[in-house]
């Protein structure tokens, strides 16, 4: 088997988008490995509207999107393989995989993207108490079993997250003739897109029950009932609140987390903020030549914009193959302020900064009515008014290079300046 | 006269709106709590006749996969959507499918029709 | 008729008759669960332990000395994964090395020689990430870790493939006995045997109460623990105890035989003998307790909890060997902890007590004391997999990616003697889904195999009992149409 000039691990929305922008860019000598037995990933079971609103102009489901990056990797002539495992990638761009046709198989790239997607938290990692029967499922999971393998999860269901997951599987299994008695979180706003609350919740009548939180799961064989309690402003459970509410399912919307064993392997350092590798402007990692893109850089909640940053890691590992890019110099290092949970890319060249760079970052709490403030060495260089900003959306500021011109170790912050109440 | 609150979706602010028939005002209705225009729009649709984009599966033989994504090609009535369900859920289809045909044609005289979301070979 | 019917196919139940099925008997083994190993014996701390914890002249202590050192030859034989990686019994304290120091005087006398008591500076060259307050250990390095559910299934498994009858959803609700024979009758059915042989763990005291009102009696006690990220795996290097006070025997953190590190348990006695449940009280308690032996368990890396029932006997040891009210009737009851260490000889001095009463018995010619080897993708080198790949294709499918679990691996589990027909059994074989994503990725695809292998709906699939059903039924039917 061949070496190849750029190897992509994960055959989904990032790693079709980066490795088409790669060949775009004048790299042939590209693989696609995907575990799945076709490409699209995680889009395949998302069969619903909001994606593609950026990119295409257009509203798109989730098969849709995928289908128009899996037809243009296919008439670009990228080469894929799917049903197949990656189980190792090493500091000097080796890959390891295998699948039922070749067996196990050492490939040598010029460059890796990384592209893995992230997986769901689990009941038994945030440890939910009660007992462990069948019919609680993480949201995705009940998701891939009804959208793809066409079966459904329950009949009477109680959904914890109020992320967009959760949100729209709460439609979903009402569609399917389901009953969803409650979605509730431990936030005193929900975490998903307004748009999914009105559309998946209040239409359907579901009671969207915030700051409460299951604390036990009843049912030796089968879910039949949970007890749920309600929160004070600490997030710890009011003595007394606890309710029972019979149900045969539970789905859980908990959490997302970038799946970065690959990366370990690979020496890529982590930031413990985002979950996710440390990267440059490129999204290059700290090992040369490894780019990370898509939910295992940082998860994501707007396909469009894994397609755009994962454009930019494309670009850039084809570039590192042409050797038509200086090693990144990465002087400007930029860090989290006060209210914010990360920012991505960690550190920036300003010479490879064209016009102007985005700056993708969460803040940590619900803010209405504040200020996204830019700080260059402690000096504002930009700020920008937001009227509501909340941890489950993204947040994106552009800072055009003319800012960035000049620094030699400099460093950037983002941080949250709540504007005083008009009121007051 | 109808007073109805929605919560506006066109932008993630989610505005808490108002709304009231009123022959008199201006666009027949009395809005509030709208922080821009866009708002007054929704609102009105909301009240007079909210619509809504839905995404479901229906069966198919003969592909890899047992079950095919559709959508609607437009939003429908809201208060239509089970009964467009009902119809999805009855259609049993053949691969091979492309992205994009017609499953169902003016589904339950909507004028909208369900379109499949992606493209399933027969094997 | 069977000669022998052994109640409960636990660790101690599966080792019996594997030792039975050496010799011309009729052997059967009744579970009311739908797997082996189904309850005590897959939620413990699996540690084999070296032998010094068990008060001298007890059952316990002769048993565990006489089992302990078996586990090489069986897990060899068997091809269970287990590894002597030494225990160390921590002292926080002056008085607590005096504690250590009976431990050890104990473990003489048990006949344990293969410990020692370490000083501190040695203690924390161990265990880097002790406590700073550590005074020294107690040293066993025979101490070890197995998979005991994984053993359980192999022992099941050989003691089938070598003539033993399993009978598994058969929950024994009554015994008759007349001069002849022992009749056990199940929810489904009656079997007819000369001997019984009662391993029902929490249940042994209604079992045996149904024969003879019982002059016993088994407390459960529940013990609940974490399991952490194999990235926590090399948080410690042995099994480390906290040393016993009089209040408790301390909570534990050990590497597991897999690589994931295990904290825990408590100890909780309880009415219910059915009562699983995990506690937000009691999970605290052992993290704050955990915090003795370090402050640094690394929890925010646990991927999953769960809780045994210890079968605690009122007589305060083991209870083997044949009732006085009831010939015929063999109790081995009140098998708690050192009960995992010691049963390969409970399994021996059983069949030695059963095998008295016939004349002339010899060991079967064709007894093969070998499981057939278990494929294990992520022990093969390249080479290997690339062959095995070759000859059969579903090896390089990979269903579990957390423990790197192929689709051929399933299979062959599936249709194994004593196999897997649930997600669980699948999981307690071949640890698909006992990885970080807890079956998130995996469990559609192993619901697929179980399905097809086993000819049966995906939505009749179960999770662990018959009525663990993970799917209600297609999308888009109508109830009448499945």
């Amino acid at each position: 088997m061949r070496d190849y000039d750029i190897i992509v691990v994960g055959g989904g929305p990032a790693g079709l988008a980066a490795a088409i922008e790669a060949k775009k860019n004048g790299v042939d000598s590209i693989l696609i490995l995907e575990r799945e037995i076709e490409l699209g990933g995680i889009l395949q079971q998302c069969i619903h509207h909001g994606f593609g609103l950026h990119v295409f102009n257009q509203e798109l489901t989730g098969p849709e999107y995928a289908e128009n990056f899996i037809n243009e990797t296919k008439e670009l002539g990228i080469e894929y393989k799917t049903d197949t495992m990656v189980l190792d990638v090493t500091d000097d761009k080796t890959v390891v995989f295998v699948n039922a046709v070749d067996g196990y198989q050492t490939l040598k790239a010029k460059s890796v993207v990384l592209a893995m997607g992230c997986r769901e938290n689990t009941r038994g990692a945030i440890g939910i108490p009660g007992s462990r029967p069948s019919g609680v499922l993480t949201a995705g999971a009940a998701q891939r079993l009804i959208n793809i393998e066409g079966y459904m999860v329950g009949r009477q269901a109680v959904i914890m997250g109020t992320g967009d997951i959760g949100l729209i599987m709460a439609r979903r299994l009402t569609l399917e003739g389901a009953s969803v008695k409650a979605v509730m979180s431990r936030r005193t706003y929900p975490a998903g897109l307004m748009r999914n609350v009105v559309q998946c919740l209040y239409d359907y009548n579901i009671p969207m029950m915030l700051q409460h939180t299951v604390t036990k799961i009843h049912g030796k064989e089968r879910v039949e009932g949970v007890t749920i309690v309600s929160l004070d402003e600490n997030r710890k459970p009011i003595p007394g609140s606890e309710q029972y509410m019979e149900c045969d399912t539970l789905l859980l919307s908990v959490g997302l987390i970038p799946e970065n064993e690959l990366s370990r392997k690979a020496g890529v350092t982590m930031d413990k903020n985002s979950n996710g590798p440390f990267v440059n402007e490129s999204r290059e990692t700290n090992v040369e030549g490894i780019f990370a893109c898509g939910n295992v850089l940082h998860v994501h909640d707007v396909v469009d914009f894994v397609t755009e940053e994962s454009r930019t890691a494309g670009r850039a590992a084809a570039a590192y193959v042409l050797d038509r890019a200086p090693a990144s110099a990465s002087t400007i290092s930029v860090t989290p302020g006060k209210d914010i949970n990360y920012i991505v890319p960690h550190t920036i060249d300003p010479e490879k900064v064209e016009e102007e760079i985005e700056l993708m970052f969460r803040v940590s709490e619900l803010f209405d009515d504040s200020r996204i403030v830019v700080k260059k060495d402690g000096e504002t260089v930009k700020s920008k008014k937001k009227a509501r900003m909340y941890p489950g959306e993204m947040e994106m500021i552009k800072i055009k290079s003319d800012i960035l011109e000049g620094s030699q170790n400099s460093n950037l912050t983002v941080e949250v300046e709540e504007v005083p109440d008009k009121n007051e | 006269m109808s007073k109805n609150d929605v919560i506006c979706v066109v932008c993630p602010v989610g505005c808490k709106i108002s709304i009231a028939e009123n022959k008199d005002a201006e666009l027949g209705y009395d809005i509030e709590g709208n922080k821009c225009k866009k708002g007054i729009n929704y609102a009105i649709e909301e009240l007079t006749n909210p619509t809504r984009n839905i995404a479901s599966t229906v069966c198919i033989e003969g592909a890899h996969l047992t079950r095919l994504p559709v959508k609607t090609s437009e939003p429908i009535p809201k208060g239509k959507i089970f009964e467009c369900m009902n119809e999805i859920n009855k259609i049993k289809l053949t691969a091979p499918v492309k992205m994009g045909d017609i499953i169902i044609e003016n589904v339950r005289g909507t004028e909208v029709n369900i379109l499949a979301t992606r493209s399933l070979p027969d094997i | 008729m069977y000669d022998v019917l052994i109640i409960g196919a636990g660790v101690t139940g599966a080792s019996i008759a594997r030792e039975l099925s050496r010799y011309d008997l009729k052997v059967c083994i009744l579970d009311k669960n739908n797997d082996v190993a189904d309850a005590t014996t897959k939620a413990n701390s699996a540690i084999i332990h070296a032998g010094y914890d068990a008060k001298p002249g007890t059952l316990k202590a002769k048993f565990n000395a006489l089992g302990a050192p078996m586990f090489d030859q069986i897990c060899k034989e068997l091809d269970v994964p287990f590894k002597r990686i030494g225990s160390l019994v921590i002292a926080f304290s002056e008085e607590e090395m005096k504690t250590l120091e009976s431990l050890y005087e104990q473990g003489i006398k048990n006949g344990i020689e293969n410990i020692h008591i370490l000083d501190k500076a040695k203690t924390m060259e161990l265990e880097p990430n002790l406590i700073d307050s550590a005074q020294g250990a107690l040293h066993a390095p025979d101490g070890g870790i197995i998979c005991p559910f994984e053993l359980t299934v192999a022992l099941t498994e050989n003691a089938v493939e070598n003539g033993v009858d399993l009978f598994l959803n058969q929950q024994v609700i009554d015994i008759e006995k007349n001069e002849k024979e022992f009749k056990v009758i199940t929810q489904k059915e009656k079997f007819t045997a000369k001997y019984v042989v009662n391993c029902a763990g929490v249940f042994a005291d209604t079992i045996y109460h149904m024969v003879t009102p019982t002059d016993f009696h088994i407390t459960p006690r529940k013990g609940q623990y974490f399991v952490l990220d194999k990235e926590a795996g090399n948080f410690a290097n042995t099994v480390i105890f906290q040393c016993p006070t009089p209040q408790s025997k301390g909570v534990l953190v050990t590497p597991t035989v897999h690589g994931n590190l295990l904290v825990g348990p408590d100890a909780e006695d309880l009415n219910d003998k059915t009562d699983l449940d995990n506690t937000r009280e009691r999970l605290n308690f052992v993290r704050e307790n955990a915090k003795k032996t370090s402050e640094n368990i690394p929890f925010h890396l646990t991927i999953n909890i769960f809780a045994g029932l210890r079968a605690v006997p009122d007589t305060g040891d083991f209870i083997i060997g044949e009732s006085e009210k009831v010939k015929g009737f063999i109790n081995v009851a009140g098998i708690e902890s050192p009960g995992l260490s010691s049963a390969p000889a409970i399994g021996n001095y059983v069949k030695d007590l059963l095998l008295d009463k016939w004349e002339g018995l010899k060991e079967k010619e064709n007894f093969n004391p070998y499981r057939r080897k278990v494929v294990r993708f992520n022990e093969l080198t390249p080479q290997e997999i690339t062959d095995l790949v070759k000859k059969n294709p579903s090896y390089g499918r990979i269903v579990c990616r957390c423990e790197l679990v192929t689709e051929g691996e399933i299979i062959d589990v599936i249709h194994r003697k004593a196999g897997a027909t649930s997600l669980d059994a699948i999981k307690r074989r071949v640890r698909a889904g006992m990885g970080r994503c807890q079956g998130g990725f995996c469990g559609p695809r192993v619901m697929e195999i179980l399905s097809r292998e086993l000819n049966m709906e995906m939505h009749e699939v179960v999770k662990d009992s018959p009525e663990s059903k993970i799917l209600t039924g297609k999308t888009k039917c109508s109830e009448e149409e499945h």
